[in-house]
């Protein structure tokens, strides 16, 4: 193909780059070269969906979000209830936490979405900790502060049983995180996906051209709330437990932390930042269990220092 | 009768003790927001190195109270300085994204530094004999310690605000607050202002961690725990506002300590209620400027 320059870059963005294949040979590599590291392995794939999840409201909408737990710990809970009440069925009980999150994202979505910075930070983080505090309070349901028991998994299609290993949670979240990926791709890239980064890029410009920016940002909102009910769901799934750490603060600052290391608003942030913390975590936490708090903080804060725009903005920096 | 009169007057005497180590800590978060645009989720490290300073310096050195308290505050003070001039600086007016990584990674490197210095357990503060015994007002006798920590802490607001409106420092923080690049072109050195801005507030939060270590219990996760009621203070009083966020304590602070009174099992629900309303009737916060 001859070369376009930008334009011609700018018109082919959506076709499949060769790099692009990188993650998912790497994923596939990962499960015959570390068998033993696949329950590790399934919640690292959970976790980049939900980042992912999280890059579409923060890299594209422009939406600075500290309540993306709400929805994971929304997915979670459903199937779990779903599970503990005797429909254990995976790909129905998928399907039904991204439902009903991407409906509490609609709803609440509606209301707090006319703010902007700060206020709906501070809006999404108090949305987050109500229903937390909901849950809680609601123990003769959930569990409360001991978590959902008795939660009954059954095997994918009547056929794949999760197994100790983790080798069909493993497969199963990596196929759902490719579905879901394929798709926040295709929707990027789509005239919807370039009027969000309008939206992000310059607000007033978009409302001057007439674009109808609140139900866009409505859209994507509920469209990130499913993909984060998802990847609350297959996690609850594969550990076999809910519990009201799915809601809290910790969980939507850190994959926020994650994203932020891997890099915002690229779709693939969520795939170097969230291994990379999340194998950092799991190797300090290892040789120094006490203050291995201390290395993960100082590693973002070198970052920051040298590597602002995440790891990805690092390379970007170096190709230029 | 005489019981709904009695709990109203301990709410409304419990709810301000808590208003003021709140306002003390959260005001210097809400200028440092409003006037560098720096979002310092680290911000409540500075309370919990005072709380640990306090309790240290009267458990270990035998300190007597008040001078322990000031020197909490000044050592904040003086070791924000070098945080600011070396770390933050270059943040200012950048990405919001980096500087959550930046801050939220201080904190947790703080998490480990106090664990390994002051370890896990919670660091109690054992007030001077002369605050342990009730006040008695006459018609009814309130916790000393409370009392003081209302008085106290009503002075430095007054003492604050006084010198926000009317020394030449407190012109050039609301000048800088206002519009930065007119308070640069007038001649305001913005450079030395911010750092000055910074370690007073900071120094505040360290004598608010330092106050309220009775009601805000200092342990290693400290900054964590308090994050979100900061941060609320701040939202709901209004970015870079210096009244907003006290009006914003008083209400958090009284109707947090209502809803523990009325009704425990809702946890911190009803303060989240309250945020909701505010910031969907008012975007900008109670003082915030449309």
């Amino acid at each position: 193909m001859a070369d376009l320059g930008a334009v011609g870059a700018f018109a082919q963005r959506h076709r499949h780059h060769p790099l692009e294949a990188l993650p998912w040979l790497i994923a596939v590599a990962a499960y015959f070269v570390f068998p033993s590291y696949l329950p590790l392995g399934a919640q690292i794939l959970a976790t980049i969906l939900f980042a992912l999840s999280a890059d579409l409201v923060l890299g594209y909408a422009g939406i600075v979000t500290l309540g993306q737990a709400a929805f994971f710990g929304a997915g979670a809970y459903t199937a779990g209830l779903l599970a503990a009440h005797g429909w254990g069925e995976p790909i129905t009980g998928l399907l039904a936490g991204a439902a009903v999150a991407a409906v509490i994202g609609a709803l609440s979505g509606i209301v707090i979405l006319r703010t902007t910075g700060l206020t709906l930070l501070m809006l999404t983080l108090v949305v987050a900790s109500m229903l937390y505090e909901a849950v809680n309070r609601a123990s003769w349901l959930t569990g409360g502060d001991d978590g959902l028991q008795g939660m009954q998994v059954w095997p994918i299609f009547g056929w794949f049983r999760f197994d100790l290993f983790g080798q069909t949670a493993y497969c199963y979240c990596l196929i759902v995180l490719f579905l879901c990926w394929l798709a926040a791709r295709r929707m990027v890239h789509s005239p919807f996906g370039r009027s969000l980064v309008g939206i992000r890029e310059n607000i007033r410009r978009m409302h001057a051209i007439g674009a109808p920016v609140a139900r866009r940002r409505l859209v994507v909102y509920t469209i990130s709330a499913a993909l984060a009910g998802a990847s609350g769901v297959l996690v609850a799934q594969t550990t076999g437990f809910v519990g009201l750490t799915f809601l809290g603060l910790d969980r939507s600052g850190t994959v926020l932390i994650m994203l932020i290391i891997g890099g915002v608003g690229r779709l693939y942030g969520a795939f170097i930042g969230v291994p990379l913390y999340m194998i950092a975590q799991d190797r300090f936490s290892t040789i120094d269990p006490v203050y291995w708090y201390f290395w993960i903080g100082l590693l973002m804060v070198l970052l920051v220092v040298f590597a602002r725009g995440g790891v990805l903005g690092l390379f970007e920096r170096f190709r230029r | 009768m005489g019981e709904i009169f009695s709990a109203a007057v301990n709410i409304a005497f419990n709810g301000l003790a808590y208003a003021m180590v709140l306002y003390l800590i959260s005001v210097g978060l809400s200028v440092t927001m409003g006037m560098m645009g720096f979002v310092n989720l680290a911000h409540g490290v500075f309370a919990m190195a005072g709380g640990y300073i306090v309790t240290s310096l009267m458990k270990n050195q035998g300190v007597p109270f008040p001078l322990a308290l000031i020197g909490a505050a000044l050592a904040v003070a003086a070791a924000s300085i070098p945080v600011e001039r070396l770390l933050y600086r270059r943040f200012y007016g950048g990405d919001d994204l980096d500087q959550v990584l930046l801050t939220i990674g201080l904190v947790f490197m703080s998490v480990a530094g106090a664990t390994y210095v002051w370890g896990p357990l919670q660091q109690p503060l054992q007030p001077p004999a002369w605050l342990s015994a009730p006040f008695d007002f006459g018609f009814r006798s309130f916790p000393a310690y409370r009392s003081f920590l209302i008085v106290s802490g009503a002075a430095l607001v007054t003492a604050l605000w006084l010198a926000v409106e009317r020394t030449r420092f407190g012109a050039k923080v609301r000048a800088a607050v206002d519009n930065l690049r007119m308070a640069q072109s007038v001649g305001i050195d913005t450079s030395r202002l911010f750092t000055a801005t910074f370690a007073l507030g900071s120094g505040l939060a360290g004598l608010g961690g330092a106050l309220g270590a009775d009601l805000l219990p200092v342990n290693p996760n400290y900054a964590l725990q308090n994050l979100v009621f900061f941060l609320i203070v701040v939202a709901v009083g209004g970015l870079g506002s210096i009244r907003g966020p006290f009006f914003a304590a008083v209400l958090i602070g009284l109707t947090d300590t209502a809803s523990k009174y009325l009704a425990p099992e809702f946890g911190a629900f009803f303060i989240y209620v309250l945020t909701l309303a505010v910031l969907l009737w008012r975007p900008r916060g109670l003082f915030g400027r449309a």
